[in-house]
């Protein structure tokens, strides 16, 4: 059990006081509920670990769905003075760029209903997923090094996607700094083989509906209806970026260890932004953000084919967009207010995403006026939230939000509470299409083992670090 | 026969692995990675047809087990190299030499368990008790 003590600040914010070696205090995004869900939860206690490490600005924060994670809390949000700072691969995590992207499209749910079956069989067949899964493509050494640079305008530059998509893609699909030369050969191996693939675990594609609409004008804005049918999809950077957090994490424990910081964790290992060490990781990150995005283009790529080809529709017809894709695993190096002030910081987000209000350069110019779209993927089956980013969030949480439900349930947990169930029956019942490469995977997924999606979105909409614009409900998913 | 127990863990998978040596535990532990990992590999089943050597450093046991653990993980994720038997030629607190062989992993044949993204640092340790050796890792799946 955690003894780390919080106090409550009002009806959404808790906050740890600093005690020990914490530099700033600690604020939690939650609720009454949310932490009696919690349990024993260690995730508080990560939070007070993170506010240790040198240079940390205001305090360190978590989102409503935190959850334990490797030193930093899934959830986490911390930001870093340039010059007095640090990086640290487990405040980004192991899969750098896991992220979201959703389409919208002209159909509604009447014109796919029959379908759906087909729609989903046919996904699952035309998108490689499930553990060590391959993707079609050999990449040349030289492509490899253009997926790591050039990120998601590699592979429209390849004929998968037009350049509206990366007007669409959080930093137009690419990092700056990205630099092969810091990534080791054995993560480029395993890029190389993987790239088009949505992975295992919490990863998914999801046909969804609009069910919900709450903010007219924003939603408008993205392009979203009533009753108009989405596509979700969830992945990452796959065996490159848990190469690349492997490979850097080793590397800064002993890097820790020649400069003798002490630290309460050593997964909080971590470098000074100017060392080599903390530069060759940003460099690396960077080329696992873009090989994410790169991945993600390409996963879109073939969805918008499969629904061609099953409902026999022009892409015209069809008009599947993107509307926006987010990453919620990384560090950025981003402009933001400290008391008052406009300062240069590397912000971590481990699970937590991107949320900048209307009127930022960084927002593509057609969602402008209503803020940053934000993706939130619920779990396996019950749909999606799309909120939309705000002054509050730019002001108090270091521009960012929640990412998603967040586990409360080991997966062993899930396994054995999921005995004797046949999971995708189950799914089928609650009106959703389910189909996974994994047999473990959707005992591992099912719903009780994350936190209620409704109720994190309500925190963080009523803390007015984001709002909410729609709600999605889920219709057929592939899962690996 | 089973020589490790899974342990729980919020999002995770950890194991506790014991032997009569340290060489012991080491040799299990690559086992229990394994048989978490793919379904039906040991020894009796499956054929060997490579064979590796292994040098591996770490600052103290702890480090060396994780590191250990992570090149067999890597050599399965990153060149679907599939182990069936591990013998520890030699070990000492930081530095250990093993002869490990094993197979193609086969797609067609194989059927993967649990994904393991990485062998982390957390909680990991490597004690002598009085009846042996312990060793305890949590994978991150």
């Amino acid at each position: 059990m955690s003894e780390t003590i919080m106090k409550k600040m009002d009806e959404n914010r808790w906050l740890i006081e600093p005690a020990g070696g914490m530099r700033v205090p600690g604020i939690l995004y939650t609720s009454e509920r949310l932490l009696r869900d919690m349990g024993g939860d260690e995730s508080p206690k990560q939070v007070a670990n993170v506010a240790h490490l040198p240079g940390i600005v205001k305090y360190s924060l978590a989102m409503p769905d935190m959850h334990w994670g490797y030193g930093f809390p899934i959830g986490g949000v911390a930001a870093f003075d340039m010059a007095s700072g640090i990086v640290s691969p487990g405040g980004v995590g192991y899969d750098i760029n896991c992220g979201c992207r959703m389409m919208t499209t002209r159909l509604d749910l009447d014109a796919i209903r029959k379908q759906l079956p087909e729609l989903v069989t046919a996904l699952f067949q035309n998108i490689p997923s499930g553990v060590g899964s391959t993707g079609p493509l050999k990449l040349s050494p030289k492509d490899s090094r253009k997926v790591l640079i050039e990120g998601a305008k590699w592979t429209v530059d390849q004929g998968y996607g037009t350049p509206e998509d990366l007007e669409a893609t959080e930093d137009h699909g690419a990092m700056d700094g990205a630099d092969p030369e810091k990534i080791s050969a054995r993560a480029m191996d395993r890029g190389k083989q993987q790239l088009g693939t949505l992975g295992s675990g919490n990863h998914f594609l999801e046909i969804e509906v609009v069910e919900e609409i709450f903010d007219p004008i924003a939603a408008a804005a993205f392009g979203l209806e009533q009753d108009q049918i989405a596509v979700m999809i969830h992945s990452g950077s796959r065996g490159l970026g848990y190469q690349v957090c492997d490979d850097y994490l080793a590397r800064m424990i002993k890097h820790m260890r020649e400069m003798s910081l002490n630290l309460p964790d050593r997964q909080l290992a971590c470098a000074y932004l100017d060392s080599q060490a903390g530069k060759d990781y940003l460099a690396a990150m960077a080329c696992a953000a873009n090989y994410a995005w790169a991945n993600r283009q390409m996963l879109m790529h073939w969805t918008r084919e499969t629904f061609e080809k099953t409902l026999r529709k022009t892409p015209r017809e069809l008009g599947m967009r993107l509307l926006y894709d987010v990453c919620h695993n990384i560090a950025k190096i981003e402009t933001l207010p400290v008391d008052g002030q406009l300062k240069k910081l590397c912000v971590h987000r481990k699970g937590a995403t991107r949320a900048f209000p209307a009127g930022h350069p960084a927002v593509p110019e057609r969602y402008r006026k209503v803020g940053q779209p934000v993706l939130i993927p619920g779990d396996m089956g019950t749909g999606s939230y799309v909120l939309a980013g705000t002054d509050r969030a730019y002001e108090d949480t270091f521009g960012s939000t929640c990412h998603g439900a967040g586990r409360v349930m080991s997966r062993a947990q899930a396994t054995k509470l999921s005995k004797g169930r046949v999971v995708h029956r189950d799914m089928a019942d609650r009106g959703v299409i389910v189909m996974a490469s994994g047999r473990g995977t959707l005992r591992e997924e099912i719903p009780e083992a994350y936190k209620n999606l409704d109720e994190v979105v309500a925190v963080v909409h009523r803390a007015g670090i984001s709002k909410k614009v729609a709600k999605l409900r889920s219709l057929g998913c592939i899962k690996g | 026969m089973k020589k490790y127990r899974v342990f729980d863990h919020t999002a995770d998978l950890g194991i506790e692995v014991f032997g009569k040596t340290q060489a012991d535990l080491f040799s299990r532990a690559a086992l229990a990675l394994f048989d978490l990992l793919v379904e039906g590999v040991d020894a009796q089943t499956t054929a060997s047809t490579e064979a590796r050597k292994l040098v591996i450093d770490g600052a103290d046991s702890a480090d060396l087990f994780v590191n250990f653990l992570r090149e067999i993980l890597y050599l399965f994720n990153g060149e679907g190299f599939l182990l069936t038997e591990c013998r520890i030629a030699q070990i000492a607190e930081k530095r250990l030499r093993a002869d490990i062989r094993g197979r193609r992993y086969d797609a067609r044949k194989d059927r993967v368990k649990t994904e393991i993204k990485a062998v982390t640092y957390h909680q990991a340790a490597v004690v002598q008790t009085a009846r042996g050796w312990q060793g305890r890792v949590v994978f991150d799946v």
